[in-house]
């Protein structure tokens, strides 16, 4: 589509995506833009006599939408904001108090547990005189300090990036524009120039309509802030291009889908508690419920990469999860207020790409940030944001150019100096185990954690795609082989997803919706600000080779999907997507079954830049 | 012909799409959470803005105006998206856009706002504004700015205006029955209270954005406090419309028996 002639705009700065760590790079940035008579401190290059021009271009309808219930330290984000009372300003915030893990039991028999597993179910069920009791539970006796986060914030990711938005726009410095998707990079060379903001008036696949057409408009400057998170189009793209480092790789992934609950009145835990589960639904899968004030919480699970079953649907895992004793015991008569999901780069700094090229920088969760020992990502990316803006601060000051030379003096070397990094390091290998399973997960999460990262598990790590299991392997067993041919039949000449029929057959009972609490898929997509899109755009979930999911039986991408955004198709054809429904976790990206022939670090699923998605704050 | 000079009045409204929780607060009626909720441009005056930028991309030399009432901090929020809609010339008042205000005191807020616009021939104006609200709905402001401001040629829920080259122009308007009152109209001024106009929403166009953004940040910057929703008014009541979401699943159940119960719902 070279052809097509596009707007230029010129800027100085421009990011892209707006979540922690662009927020934490522009409130750090924008404080050093006024000299103290209130005149810029910087003359723009793009538009010369004028303030410095810095963009940020968000993809979802208006900034804060689609994030998620965090607890964290908060120790950048405090630093950042020393003279605010942070849970008197934030909605939904509040002090981390009582912390609890809790092992969760199987009471129901239905999950799928291996010999390691079972024989920690009987030292935890055993082991109950010295552990907290919960029904169906065992709750740790002592939490280990790196897991910890008293004093930190639990906090809405919502509404904390609605008012750093809000104070940021105040400022008058920077201009973050939403309902902007960003496409690609724009390279020269292995230059980057710029960004290409995604075409609209154009069909599902993406041929201008000519009555509408609008070109997406390339925005030059002579830096680039990828801030766009582990999915985004332009981190991902830039890794395409540059590959990753020797030695890293992005293989290991989950999926966090949450709900806001407004809790019973009966339910007496206290704001700030924070309670993370395992256990149930799957051994592989990892629960938490965070308390809100004034009676919600946020509380939802994470489904891991290695969670080889390809049935892996993680709206029915929460539903069963929410029913468990445990948590029914505080939830049951609640009431869903919104919801939603997103997708965590699980690799840590072992997926770091290259921070820094000529004119780009790459911040946040995409730049390898998330701690994967402490299972923390905001304030570690909020953080890199900070660091980030220190350096551009520098060059600035210095009347540097954005090179590569230069951004990796002053970024990068305060990156690599920070006690981020040093975390970041320790945590490396903390997730290793977990390629071999939950039970040496747990081990090796455990040695790396009290250990500093000295001693670790190894183990053989593989691109996701390679290690999903077929249905037979999955259910061997458990369904016999004639029932499950039935069932995926039946399943493909309804047009519905494998999860109903195959969880049930293997021993899950089906969900008693009430339509509060416990609704269906559909119904949810609706709460708590309705998942939408605005028309005019191409389909951003496409397949690479439609031929290869022709072959699929499993296509974990409809099982997966946390929106039944994608969802089978004619028998015999590629999935159908309906963009309206899709909320961007991007699960699909590394839940896809089929690696690519010539590049089996990747799957089939094409995921580009699109617009809508989440439509609440409150998340 | 001579460009237009096109005042549209729009503020902010809760996003439709979030949960709204009416609550009573300490100064009156509310939402729950309303100051964190996000806003979107109130859909009738977004109708007006749209059909005000389309007839001055018609005639050269014709300029848009948005005077907007509403909390300062929000209304920045709004601009992000709104700016990138269409090429306007903010003109910002800070002030409560609750709904939960007298329409008198709105209109009288407008008006001011829109005489102290620099440059603007009251005698040419065309007055745009939605014929209604998403938020609590008078159903009067428009009718009231255009008093406080003497233009007494009024149109209330307008579909369509079509401009002729000597300036004056026809106007549907909507009434009862599901048809239109046309009425041609030999010049302006007049104000023109919106239903939905023929036009989509326009795509966000990030050039037209960036030039709108120096207009808008200097017009926050200097909009003036009004003292709207702050005394003078109390509410006794406020009801919702009755609402009542009665899903149920029910399984082995005939086509027959369901359709029977729907029928002796209906029938109350």
């Amino acid at each position: 589509m070279s052809e097509i002639e596009r707007m230029k705009m010129e800027a100085d700065i421009v990011c892209v995506g707006f979540g922690p760590s662009t927020a934490g790079f522009l409130t750090t940035l924008t404080r050093a833009l006024l000299n103290e008579d209130g005149t810029p401190a910087f003359e723009s290059k793009a538009m010369p006599g004028m303030p410095l021009q810095i963009m940020c271009y968000e993809r979802a309808d208006d900034i804060g939408f689609g994030v998620s219930g965090v607890v964290t330290k908060a120790t950048s984000i405090k630093a950042s904001f020393p003279d605010k009372d942070l849970t008197a300003e934030i909605p939904n915030s509040v002090i981390a108090g009582t912390e609890k893990v809790a092992y969760l039991f199987d009471h129901l028999g239905a999950s799928q547990r291996d010999p390691g597993t079972k024989f920690v179910d009987a030292v935890f069920r055993g082991g109950h005189f010295f552990m907290g009791k919960g029904p169906e539970a065992a709750e740790l006796p002592w939490i280990p300090p790196f897991l910890r986060k008293e004093d930190g914030l639990v906090m809405s990711m919502g509404s904390f990036m609605s008012w750093a938005g809000s104070q940021l726009m105040g400022s008058g410095l920077v201009q973050i524009w939403p309902g902007t998707p960003v496409s690609e990079p724009i390279f020269e060379d292995d230059k980057v120039v710029g960004v290409r903001l995604a075409d609209q008036g154009v069909d599902l696949q993406g041929n201008p309509d000519p009555a509408t057409f609008m070109p997406g408009m390339d925005i030059h400057a002579p830096l680039v802030v990828v801030g766009d998170g582990p999915v985004g189009a332009v981190g991902r793209k830039l890794d395409e291009h540059f590959g990753l480092p020797e030695g890293n790789h992005q293989h290991d992934w989950a999926v966090g889908m949450k709900a806001v609950v407004e809790l019973p009145e009966k339910c007496k835990l206290e704001p700030g508690t924070v309670i993370h589960t395992l256990g149930y639904p799957e051994q592989e899968i990892f629960g938490f419920m965070y308390v809100y004030p004034d009676r919600t919480a946020s509380l939802g699970i994470f489904v891991p990469s290695w969670f080889d079953s390809p049935v892996r649907t993680t709206y029915t895992y929460l539903q069963h999860w929410m029913q468990h004793p445990y948590i029914w015991q505080h939830v049951e008569g609640g009431k869903m207020r919104s919801w939603g999901a997103k997708s965590l780069q699980e690799s840590g700094v072992r997926g770091e790409p290259h921070l820094t090229g000529e004119g780009y920088v790459r911040i946040g969760e995409g730049s390898g940030t998330t701690n994967v020992l402490t299972n923390s990502g905001v304030d570690e990316a909020w953080h890199s944001g900070v660091l980030l803006a220190e350096g551009v601060i520098e060059l600035l000051k210095e009347g540097k150019p954005f090179t590569k030379e230069n951004l990796d003096a002053t970024y990068v070397k305060r990156r690599r100096a920070d006690k981020l990094n040093d975390d970041l390091q320790k945590a490396k290998r903390a997730r290793d185990g977990f390629q071999d399973g939950f039970f040496k997960g747990m081990m090796g999460t455990g040695m790396t954690g009290m250990t500093n990262g000295v001693v670790n598990v190894s183990s053989n790590s593989r691109p996701p795609a390679h290690r999903i299991k077929t249905l037979k392997e999955t259910y061997a067993g458990r369904i016999s082989e004639e029932k499950l041919a039935e069932a995926v039949a039946q399943c493909a000449k309804d047009k519905q997803p494998l999860h109903d029929a195959l969880m049930i057959l293997a021993g899950w009972p089906e969900i008693k919706m009430d339509g509060e609490l416990l609704m269906s898929h559909q119904d949810v997509l609706l709460k708590g600000g309705k998942v939408q899109a605005v028309g005019g755009f191409a389909d951003h979930v496409t397949f690479a080779h439609p031929e290869l999911c022709e072959t699929c039986e499993e296509r974990t991408c409809i099982e997966i999907c946390s929106a039944q955004a994608i969802m089978p198709g004619e028998e015999g054809e590629p999935p159908e997507f309906d963009r309206e429904k899709c909320i961007h976790c991007g699960a699909c990206i590394w839940s896809c079954s089929k690696a690519l022939p010539d590049y089996p670090e990747k799957a089939n699923i094409v995921f580009s830049a699109g617009s809508g998605g989440l439509h609440s704050n409150e998340n | 012909m001579e460009g237009l000079q096109i005042v549209v009045c729009g503020s902010l409204v809760p996003d439709p799409l979030q949960t709204l929780e009416p609550v009573i607060n300490p100064t009156g009626p509310g939402l729950k959470n309303e100051t964190m909720l996000p806003s979107v441009l109130d859909p009738w005056a977004s109708h007006s803005l749209y059909e005000a930028a389309n007839l001055a991309k018609q005639v050269a030399g014709s300029k848009v105006f948005l005077v907007s009432l509403g909390p300062k901090a929000k209304l920045q929020q709004l601009m992000m998206t709104v700016a990138q809609k269409a090429p306007f010339e903010l003109v910002a008042v800070d002030g409560s856009a609750s709904g939960f205000t007298d329409a008198m005191d709105v209109a009288k807020t407008l008006a001011a706002a829109i005489e102290a616009i620099p440059g603007l021939d009251k005698g040419k104006m065309l007055l745009f504004g939605g014929c209604s609200s998403a938020s609590r709905d008078a159903g009067v402001t428009m009718q009231l700015v255009g008093e406080q401001l003497g233009i007494t040629d009024q149109f209330v829920g307008v579909d369509e205006i079509k401009m002729q080259d000597d300036g004056s122009f026809s106007v549907l308007e909507r009434i009862e029955g599901g048809q239109y009152l046309a009425s041609t109209c030999p010049s302006m001024p007049a104000v023109l209270a919106w239903a939905t106009g023929s036009l989509p929403e326009p795509p966000n166009n990030p050039q037209i954005g960036m030039a709108n953004m120096r207009c808008v940040m200097p017009a926050l910057q200097k909009a003036k406090p009004a003292s709207i929703g702050v005394g003078g008014i109390s509410f006794e009541k406020t009801e919702i419309p009755a609402q009542k979401r009665d899903t149920r699943i029910v399984k082995d159940v005939s086509a027959d028996e369901i359709a029977a119960e729907l029928v002796e719902w209906i029938k109350g």
